[in-house]
């Protein structure tokens, strides 16, 4: 079996150096991108982000990305898309009202309750379903103050309990995209990568 | 009933799935490991890699490290050490200390740290703290407060040159004017307890916790996982501890379950 190749891809500012270390760690190719080509390329794609949505889609504009990243989401090849990366498929979000997301997923990104404390930074329980190909139950960690509501169609969803329901990841296919952050979610979060990449896990 | 009192009832009350971080702390000093680490099983327990990795494996859910270096050169150590930590540590990195400039913390997240703490230069120049959320996201922007009971203030006041002064501007309103210019989180020490081993002033972290949102990391005097259910109790999110685990009195994951066996809501 060959060992798979992944393109990070530069969102913006966001600090990639834990991604890049995960990768790194299970000992399989990896480079960061930039540019259009390699979005629609890649073997496999991740999709990272931290900072806010509005920013991160205006630069993804700027770069004209947002057209290959759509036909990436639409042809279903392998991507893993992590945090802010997550809600950027979004229609929109809470956080900048009049932005436009990538919208490959129904529904908008809402603001967490401030019933505990926002942002959200901790390990909270993921609840897989039986259908999914790569997530199962465990915890994971989070650092977000926006997430999915858990009504998405389309795609399974896993689910995270913060005064109500939202989505903890959701996979469609060789597609999956999480709230939470693989990369530091320890010995969980590592095996989910391997999972992903097909590197021979249950 | 102010809207942060029902947070730490809505907390205390349970039902909330996210656990509570329990966060080992290491301060470095040239690139190494200070204070006298009694670790079992450990080849050098001043090698900040090696003591991370062992951290991780007992379950510890962050790690923060704190440069105390004395001079720029010692600092000039940090990046290479948090470098060689995030190659191997697979759970999230706080860091800080000596963090002057915005340059410092992109340094940092760069070389792997996954959120950055400040805390003089923060008290100099406040809007260090807009520039990083701006720049980084307030998951990256964590105020670090060191403070102190001040009877004539009758309340809590700020301390920083790691302790050689202090200032007349109370915990409470530093902890609100931060968050209010994008701060994602608070380590709050309590310079009364810090090496005392007789708790978290429960007292100053129920008022800050009645006046911020973002999450709040105790930190100062923890020496049982009773102090750090009393942390809970009153709100907190997260508590840090050093010469618990340091010393080798607990490991994570006994303190851990003893604090799960108190109520406490912890990773296991």
């Amino acid at each position: 079996m060959s060992v798979p190749f992944v393109s990070i891809l530069r969102t913006g500012l966001a600090n990639l150096a834990s991604v890049c270390a995960a990768f790194e760690r299970l000992n399989v190719g990896w480079k960061v991108i930039e540019v259009e080509e390699e979005i629609l390329d890649s073997d496999y794609l991740v999709l990272p982000g931290v900072g806010s949505f509005g920013a991160c889609m205006e630069g993804l504009e700027k770069r004209a990305l947002v057209s290959p990243l759509r036909e990436r989401f639409s042809v279903g090849k392998p991507l893993l898309s992590i945090c802010l990366g997550m809600q950027l498929a979004g229609q929109e979000s809470e956080e900048s009202p009049g932005s436009e997301g990538l919208g490959v997923v129904a529904g908008p990104v809402i603001r967490l309750p401030d019933t505990y404390s926002v942002p959200q930074i901790g390990w909270n329980k993921v609840i897989s379903s039986p259908n999914h190909r790569y997530i199962r139950d465990g915890y994971a960690y989070f650092a977000n103050s926006y997430a999915f509501g858990a009504t998405v169609v389309g795609w399974d969803v896993a689910t995270f309990d913060y005064g109500g329901e939202y989505v903890a990841a959701m996979e469609r296919g060789p597609q999956l995209i999480c709230q939470f952050h693989p990369e530091l979610s320890g010995e969980w979060g590592e095996t989910l990568l391997k999972r992903w990449l097909g590197l021979g896990v249950a | 009933m102010g809207r942060n009192s029902f947070k730490a009832l809505a907390r205390f009350g349970g039902g909330l799935m996210l656990t509570t971080r329990i966060i080992p702390c290491l301060d470095c000093r040239d690139g190494r490991v200070v204070k006298g680490v009694q670790f079992q099983n450990l080849r050098d327990a001043g090698n900040p890699v090696e003591l991370s990795k062992a951290y991780e494996k007992q379950g510890a859910d962050e790690l923060i490290i704190l440069d105390v270096s004395a001079t720029p050169e010692g600092r000039g150590h940090q990046v290479d050490t948090v470098k060689a930590v995030r190659k191997r540590l697979r759970i999230p990195l706080t860091c800080g200390g000596g963090v002057r400039r915005l340059e410092d913390a992109s340094r940092l997240l760069d070389a792997g740290a996954d959120k950055v703490s400040v805390n003089t230069a923060a008290v100099i120049n406040p809007l260090i703290i807009d520039e990083m959320a701006k720049q980084f996201g307030s998951q990256c922007t964590i105020l670090a407060i060191d403070a102190a009971w001040n009877n004539d203030l009758g309340s809590w006041e700020v301390i920083v040159r790691s302790g050689t002064e202090r200032l007349p501007k109370k915990a409470t309103d530093w902890a609100r004017e931060a968050q209010e210019r994008g701060c994602g989180e608070i380590l709050l020490t309590s310079w009364d307890r810090d090496g005392t081993r007789s708790g978290y002033d429960l007292k100053m972290l129920t008022a800050i916790r009645a006046v911020v949102g973002i999450p709040i990391i105790a930190s100062g005097g923890a020496n049982s996982p009773q102090h750090m259910k009393d942390a809970i109790d009153v709100g907190v999110d997260a508590v840090l501890a050093a010469s618990i685990f340091h010393d080798g009195d607990y490991t994570v994951d006994r303190l851990k379950k003893e604090l799960r066996e108190l109520g406490g809501e912890v990773r296991l």
